[in-house]
């Protein structure tokens, strides 16, 4: 380790030391997307303007995602000389009360979530002891909710940026034997051995090479990359630093999608403090060699977070695939051996530098080291993002750290690996979720999106909306997936509207294996999955759209009726007051009645009725 | 219609093909959407044909050519939104806004899209209005919500 970092360091852990020893108290608020989205900014603006006005000097550090999304907004105190609280779901009264608890009142145990580190508070648990958090090794994430992303000295205090200083004592050799020794697999999807596609670039003839990552984050319904590039974007950085030194290359970009702006603002800040420290710049690798990062908006296509497709849009290109090989390795962006690696996948790589392969391959089974985040979204009582061993149960991932499903509903099916994976049902639970397990039920990992479904969804329609999906993101180029997908989406909406017939099954069976095998690349290869694991496990739902023309989930509007029984109806005109259409009539304390014409089938009635009087019912299309 | 002068927007890229994505971007953030005389602006830019910009415009769809409402309303389309009930929060929003996905209103207040996935994902179904989120919606609340920004 150098003098230079060593004195970084130092200034770094003095400043988060006076964070967290200090003598004035600190407020941590989570203002990533989700917290903002439910209401931080307000929270924050409400501590300021209550504590200012009592003339209480505080300091305010605005952290990212701790990962209980439900729970947010969330707050944390540390006064001096008394332990961190945690305070979940912090609205503007709350805030008013959690100041008053800065102010010298007594702690307001109620809205206390968990205490964080090592003194605790009598009945309120220590976070890593709450339900959601217990069965969660959290490494890639440990920072994420706690530093300040815009403070570089934050994550430096913690460890950030060691793993390069060590990859920069180490020869090419000795780095590309401690990722291989670790056993890291790409986050990104499919999982490829990270070693060994670094190893391809090396051997890969020419002097210009270039890393990226890939931060498109194109499946619907996941946002780990999110979350980590607006809570610790460090942890990202210095591991595509430790790649551009590993392969040789001089420059990265990271192709980040423009959904995502606060990720983007995030990023650019913390790539600005990385060159004030030279972490990037003239001298990064060494005296004279160089290393630069540029960050690419994407301008929104799914198929663009695939490698070919991702370095035509770079180049300025349509983001159209071209056929492999030549893979990236070897002629990628502008022709030159390129390796592309998620957010995920840099982020352990700066773990693995800064412990050692062996600490990082503690967890894990035999053929998936390590740790991974999951997006746990959809009907379960937790959603948030997560990171357990692989090898955990999706049964332990839903049930025990999401709480199983909300709502009171049956548990019917969890999706996982967005539009390229699969619907697994009950019997599939017990499965650890590692990259073989999933695939040999039907499923792949993805990139780490997991949905729930209730017994409310149906799979049909659920199959449906991810073909919709796949036709509208196909970007034309193969004729399998252009115009397969499409076909696949019509024979799904026709069962899905009542005109679908028995032999339809066997086409869409058909047509799936042909789309499979003729498409150029991943978008096509996989789109079908959804729609052949649906048929695998849940196809006596097809059966029922087409043979006895119901919806067994009385989900699919054609099929299905509202009504309201007059045995339970006791007239509260609650689904009254809630009806988007104005839809549901009656007088005070009088059975209410729906009128069918007008109804849009949303259900919020039947939601909304605390006794169980509106019914949805099978309505023969 | 574009008489605004675009140099100063396109001068901080350099002139070449690869610069063309974000020379779209930054017209577009500048003018709202992408005109057709901007885009032959662009093309002389970045050293491309005409064509190429289209192509290339055509193809993300990120970019627009018609002009958008003050307020940009996007409606969540990802895979949590859809299970929470997105497609009832995109029909309310048709009804409440009086326009359908894809439209704006005459008053040019309103434009109605949707997005694949704004990331907040544990709190669906969610929307964006200019950027900013509204997550856990209702179709009553996205009723109320925007029944008072049309009075
Ligand atoms: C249609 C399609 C979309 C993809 N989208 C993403 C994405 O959004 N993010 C990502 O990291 N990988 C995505 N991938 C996988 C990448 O092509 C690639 O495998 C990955 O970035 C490699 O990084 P890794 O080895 O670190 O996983 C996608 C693949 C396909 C076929
Ligand atoms: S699915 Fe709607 S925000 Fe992700």
């Amino acid at each position: 380790m150098t003098a230079a970092f060593e004195q970084l360091r130092e200034v770094a852990e003095h400043a988060w030391g006076s964070l967290t020893r200090g003598d004035t108290p600190v407020i941590t608020v989570g203002t990533a997307t989700c917290g903002r989205s439910a209401g931080a900014l307000d929270t924050l603006d409400v501590l300021r303007g209550e504590l200012a006005g009592r003339e209480i000097e505080c300091r305010f550090v605005e952290v990212g995602c701790l990962g209980p999304c439900y729970a947010e907004p969330l707050v944390t105190v540390s006064l001096p000389g008394a332990p961190t609280v945690c305070f979940a779901s912090v609205n503007i009264r709350a805030a008013r009360k959690i100041a008053a608890y800065v102010a010298g009142e007594d702690l307001p145990e109620e809205l206390a979530f968990a205490t964080i580190g090592p003194e605790s508070v009598p009945g309120i648990p220590e976070l890593m002891d709450t339900p959601v958090m217990k069965g969660q090794v959290r490494r890639v994430l440990r920072n994420c909710g706690i530093v300040d992303p815009g403070d570089i000295h934050h994550s430096l205090a913690r460890g950030s940026y060691s793993g390069l200083q060590r990859a920069l004592e180490l020869d090419t050799e000795a780095r590309i034997g401690e990722l291989e020794r670790s056993g890291l697999r790409g986050r990104g999807g499919a999982g490829f051995p990270v070693w060994r596609k670094w190893q391809f670039c090396i051997d890969a003839p020419g002097d210009t090479k270039y890393i990226v990552c890939n931060a498109d984050e194109g499946d619907p319904g996941a946002f780990m990359n999110r979350s980590l590039l607006e809570g610790d974007p460090h942890a990202m950085l210095e591991g595509m630093i430790i790649a551009g030194l590993t392969i040789g290359a001089s420059e990265g970009f990271i192709y980040c999608r423009a959904e995502y702006p606060l990720a983007l603002e995030r990023l650019a800040v913390a790539i600005g403090q990385a060159e004030d420290v030279g972490f990037l710049g003239p001298d990064a690798l060494g005296p004279g060699r160089p290393f630069r990062i540029k960050v690419k908006e994407g301008a929104g296509a799914f198929v663009c977070g695939e490698e070919t497709a991702l370095i035509a849009s770079i180049e300025g290109h349509r983001g159209m695939p071209r056929p492999r090989p030549p893979f990236p390795a070897v002629s990628g962006l502008w022709g030159r051996p390129t390796v592309i690696n998620n957010v995920e996948t840099l982020a352990s790589v700066a773990l693995i530098f800064q412990h050692g392969a062996d600490w990082y391959a503690e967890y894990g089974t035999e053929k998936s080291k390590g740790t991974k985040t999951f997006a746990l979204v959809g009907h379960v009582a937790r959603p948030g993002l997560v990171e357990v061993p692989l090898g955990t149960t999706l049964r332990e991932l839903i049930f025990d750290i999401g709480g199983g499903v909300s709502s009171g509903h049956r548990f019917k099916a969890v999706q996982t690996g967005g539009p390229s994976g699969g619907c697994l049902p009950e019997e599939k639970l017990d499965i650890p979720v590692d990259y073989e397990s999933l695939q040999e039920a039907g499923t792949i990992m993805g990139s780490g999106g997991v949905v729930v479904m209730d017994e409310r969804t149906c799979m049909v329609d659920f199959a449906r909306f991810f073909l919709d999906f796949a036709a509208d993101e196909s970007c034309g180029k193969c004729g399998p997936c252009r115009l397969g997908t499409r076909q696949l989406l019509r024979i799904l909406e026709d069962i899905t509207q009542g005109a679908g017939t028995e032999s339809d099954l066997e086409l869409l069976e058909g047509l799936c294996h042909n789309v499979i095998e003729g498409s150029l690349c991943g978008l096509g290869q996989t789109a079908p999955n959804p729609v052949l694991t649906t048929l695998r496990y849940f196809r006596d739902e097809y059966v029922a759209h087409v043979e006895s023309r119901t919806c067994p989930a009385l989900a699919c509007r054609d099929f299905i009726a509202f009504e309201i029984d007059d045995e339970n109806c006791t007239g509260c005109a609650a689904c009254a007051a809630l009806c988007p259409v104005d839809g549901i009539s009656g007088e005070k304390k009088q059975l209410h009645a729906i009128n069918a014409a007008v109804c849009i089938k949303c259900g919020v009635c039947s939601d909304t009725c605390t006794f169980g009087a509106v019914a949805t019912v099978d309505a023969h299309p | 219609m574009t008489t605004t002068n675009l140099d100063p927007v396109l001068s901080a890229f350099e002139r070449r093909p690869e610069s063309l994505i974000p020379l779209l971007q930054a017209v577009q953030e500048n003018l709202g959407y992408l005109p057709p005389d901007a885009m032959g602006t662009v093309a002389r830019h970045a050293r491309v044909p005409r064509s190429r910009v289209f192509g290339v415009a055509s193809f993300y769809s990120q970019f627009r050519f018609n002009p958008v409402g003050r307020q940009r309303v996007a409606v969540c389309r990802g895979t949590a939104c859809h299970v929470g009930g997105a497609k009832f929060i995109l029909e309310q929003l048709e009804r409440t806004l009086g326009i359908l996905e894809g439209e704006t209103t005459g008053d040019m207040e309103y434009s109605l899209e949707t997005v694949a996935c704004i990331g907040c994902c544990g709190l669906a179904p969610c929307i964006t209005v200019n950027d900013e989120v509204s997550a856990k919606l209702t179709p009553m609340k996205v009723r109320k919500q925007f029944k008072k920004a049309r009075k």
